[in-house]
């Protein structure tokens, strides 16, 4: 039997997974991107600096992390390095963002399936359905303010959010005045006291210090009540660690650069951990609607021309390899990566699955927020924020960040003054590959197969489980 | 009695949304309840998905589900070559164009919202690869997908609720005052804008107007003056209460240190030269304060900077303040 699924909304709908269902299991998944704008078409033959108004509207969801992107690019290409303010000020901004994002996919776009008429028989739908369940549910009238108050920074260091201009190659276009400091941290106190409140019910400190799968079980059962624990609950009940497995491959750029490095390092975990070699990186555009003379490049001399009529194509998505491997990435590659044990444990026992993405989303709301207030308290008003330096009229480069869906890269080819070639790898264009040119799947696809549909169901509600765990940006997928 | 509201996004980045979902008043699903507005659908926020969604949809298409107000988010995408390939929505085969015409014309209040469903915005830049435009223009030309003419069941055009993104209460007051039947065509202004934050320009409220005042010009990034003279700043020509309405609570674009770039206004995406940087001739910025006589900018301008106090001058290119205002003894008259 096959069954077309879509639109999956939640972040957005512009997504279709085409099933191809077995006795009452996925065999096969076909995921196609419906949507193509052409944001690396409109950069050709811009100036180079007008990169930073164009890339942060690929998306507004991560538009902080596009404009993050854009300006390593454009810095390396400069030649010019941040002082530690700027440095401090645009981690903040990309945090921030980051963790809403987290927040938001946890209360707005995951929790509320398991408010659906399926779950009526299990022992914790009424309580689910009351919190969690869409539009109506009491978990988002608190998370929406509380999430708002938390943009706020955006107010301070950004200008707005989203779309900000604030984030500029050479560090931070707005400089913190030492009032506004004082504001930052308060701020930064109350988002983390509604964490402790509301989302786990203890410290973050407690949180982020979790090492093992037994250990996660054990304080779930030691804070009933608590968000956190209330999904750790249902994804027990529904056996979410043997939902959604992909490759168990994962890449991550490297999160929040310091002065000592990145607070998350860069990297591939391949069964063991290897260095990130962004020369290892390609795309494949043979299954897209895509022409080329190549069907498999660097970014750096990608090409993207739509051709809908390509016979082959079922998507606008090209396929990102790295080594020719199909990697996932997002929170769960960004932690597997850098080693937090708690994530290592989880993935040693079940590998990469629902529940796992899950728990990293949320241990990440734990580990970033103290650093984000050690960030604000080493903000140095008087002193810079911003370098500056003058583009030269030849130049490649590539800014490679983690946004909160995980690996994002731009590649960036100056000529006579202007862009020649820019081309985008976004997190979700990783993970909701299609086929290669060796026919293998991407992670979703992989992850999708083995999925149980029951009879009769229309839009499979642990295929929805399985596609809302990556938290797909598909704005960003194909831009 | 309550209005129910259908949302559907094409050809944006989905930013429109986001900046709703930061509505500082309250929030937006409370807001949607007090205002007396059922959501059918909306994809960020609805439980209904896949073959639920379109049924809901076709519904509201085929005139069985009235949809009251009908909000779009995103540039519509005709290409390639008119066919509208460049955006299909899911599970249909069919363009989201397509859909867009037909709930278009069962619905009675249109909203575009954001710049791209008004008038095309950033995917019709550049080449405009995927034949992008607005509801009902294309850029600055009534047209659009709709046509000049269209006119929804309330007899208003398309309500343009330009921005990118638009602030959440441009979005949140104008669904306000149309679900208590307060918005008139003669709210809207001559681009479809609602008055009730376009009546306004970005300048009005601008934390730099003492560096404006005295052409006193931040020269780079980070710099506390006047953004007009050298970094692109439109403030005085775009329609928008930016300055009178924080956003994030605080903010503003020149609050965060750099240019307003008009994106209000239709066509904002092709400036015509790098956004960061002023257009001028023999000195003078092409882009003058809306309202004002060219002569007597040029002469004020001159007049003023001749007259900059020291501190504002040095301050202008700092980015903390290096002199501060002077304490007076004699009591302030």
């Amino acid at each position: 039997m096959r069954l077309v699924v879509g639109p999956f909304n939640r972040v957005e709908g512009d997504l279709e997974v085409t099933l191809e269902v077995e006795a009452g299991v996925v065999r096969t998944a076909w995921v196609n991107s419906p949507m193509f704008r052409g944001f690396e078409r409109i950069l050709s033959g811009k100036d180079p600096l007008d990169a930073l108004v164009f890339v942060p509207r690929i998306c507004g969801i991560c538009s902080v992390a596009q404009s993050s992107a854009c300006a390593q690019a454009l810095a390396a290409a400069i030649g010019v390095e941040a002082p530690e303010n700027g440095r401090l000020a645009a981690n903040l901004v990309l945090a921030a963002e980051n963790l809403a994002d987290h927040l938001t996919h946890f209360y707005l776009f995951f929790m509320p399936d398991f408010a659906r008429e399926a779950y009526r028989a299990r022992p914790w739908f009424d309580g689910t359905t009351e919190r969690f369940r869409a539009v109506t549910g009491s978990a988002a009238a608190e998370a929406l303010p509380a999430r708002m108050e938390f943009l706020r920074l955006m107010g301070f260091l950004a200008g707005k959010w989203p779309h900000t201009l604030s984030i500029q190659p050479g560090g931070s276009g707005r400089a913190v005045q030492a009032s506004e400091r004082i504001r930052l941290i308060a701020l930064l106190r109350r988002f983390r006291d509604w964490l402790e409140c509301v989302l786990f019910g203890a410290t973050l400190e407690e949180v982020a210090a979790l090492e093992k799968a037994a250990a996660l079980d054990a304080w779930c059962e030691a804070h009933p009540g608590s968000d956190f624990a209330r999904f750790l609950e249902i994804a027990r009940d529904l056996d979410l660690h043997r939902l959604g497995r992909a490759t168990d491959r994962f890449i991550s750029y490297g999160a929040y650069p310091l002065a000592q490095g990145h607070l998350f390092r860069a990297g591939v975990w391949d069964g063991g951990l290897h260095g990130l070699d962004p020369g290892a990186i390609s795309e494949d555009i043979s299954h897209a609607w895509l022409a080329g003379n190549e069907p498999v490049s660097h970014p750096c001399s990608g090409v993207t021309a739509p051709d809908a009529d390509n016979a082959g194509g079922y998507t606008w998505c090209k396929a990102p390899r790295w080594n020719g491997r199909v990697m996932e990435t997002g929170a769960l590659a960004r932690q597997m990566v850098h080693g937090h044990p708690l994530i290592r444990d989880l993935v040693a026992h079940d590998g990469g699955n629902v529940a796992g993405r899950v728990v990293a989303r949320l241990l990440e709301l734990a580990l970033v927020v103290p650093e984000m207030e050690r960030w604000a308290r080493a903000l140095r008003p008087g002193e810079p924020f911003c370098s500056h330096g003058e583009l030269p009229r030849e130049a490649s480069a590539a800014g490679l960040v983690e946004a909160a869906r995980g690996a994002l890269g731009h590649w960036l080819e100056v000529s006579a003054g202007r862009i020649r070639n820019y081309q985008i790898i976004a997190p979700t264009t990783w993970n909701f590959s299609p086929r290669d040119r060796d026919g293998m799947p991407g992670a979703l696809e992989q992850a999708l197969a083995g999925t149980p549909v029951a009879p009769g169901e229309r839009v499979p509600v642990a295929v929805q489980h399985v596609v809302r765990s990556f938290d797909p940006c598909m704005v960003c997928t194909v831009h | 009695m309550s209005m129910n509201l259908l949302w559907l996004q094409s050809g944006g980045c989905g930013g429109c949304t986001m900046s709703l979902l930061c509505s500082e008043a309250r929030d937006p699903l409370g807001q949607f309840r007090d205002a007396g507005i059922d959501l059918l659908w909306h994809p960020a926020l609805s439980e209904p998905t896949a073959a639920e969604a379109l049924e809901l949809l076709e519904g509201c298409a085929a005139g069985r589900t009235p949809v009251d107000i009908l909000c779009i988010e995103g540039a519509m995408l005709r290409g390639p070559h008119g066919s509208g390939r460049f955006h299909r929505v899911s599970g249909t085969g069919r363009p989201m164009t397509e859909w867009v015409a037909r709930l278009a014309a069962q619905a009675r209040h249109t909203l575009a919202i954001g710049t791209c469903a008004a008038y095309g915005g950033i995917p019709a830049a550049g080449e405009n690869p995927a034949e992008a435009c607005g509801l009902q223009y294309d850029g600055a030309i009534r047209g659009g997908l709709l046509g000049a003419s269209y006119r929804s069941r309330s007899g208003l055009p398309v309500i343009n609720v330009a921005g990118c993104p638009p602030h959440p209460g441009w979005v949140i007051d104008t669904l306000a005052a149309l679900a208590a039947g307060e918005l008139r065509e003669e709210d809207l202004d001559a681009l479809g804008r609602p008055r009730l934050y376009a009546d306004q320009l970005v300048h009005h409220g601008c934390a730099r107007n003492e560096y404006y005042e005295f052409k006193a010009s931040a020269e780079k990034p980070s710099d506390l003056g006047c953004l007009m003279e050298n970094l692109g700043c439109k403030g005085t020509q775009a329609h928008a209460d930016c300055n009178l309405r924080p956003w994030n609570g605080e903010g503003s674009c020149t609050r965060g240190g750099y240019a307003c770039v008009s994106c209000t206004e239709p066509g904002f995406e092709e400036p015509g030269h790098p956004f960061a940087r002023t257009p001028k001739i023999a000195g003078i910025p092409i882009g003058l304060p809306t309202d004002m006589p060219k002569a007597w900018f040029v002469a004020l301008a001159a007049l003023s900077k001749s007259a900059t106090p020291r501190r504002v001058r040095e301050n202008a290119t700092a980015d903390h303040l290096v002199v501060t205002p002077a304490v007076r003894r004699t009591g302030l008259k």
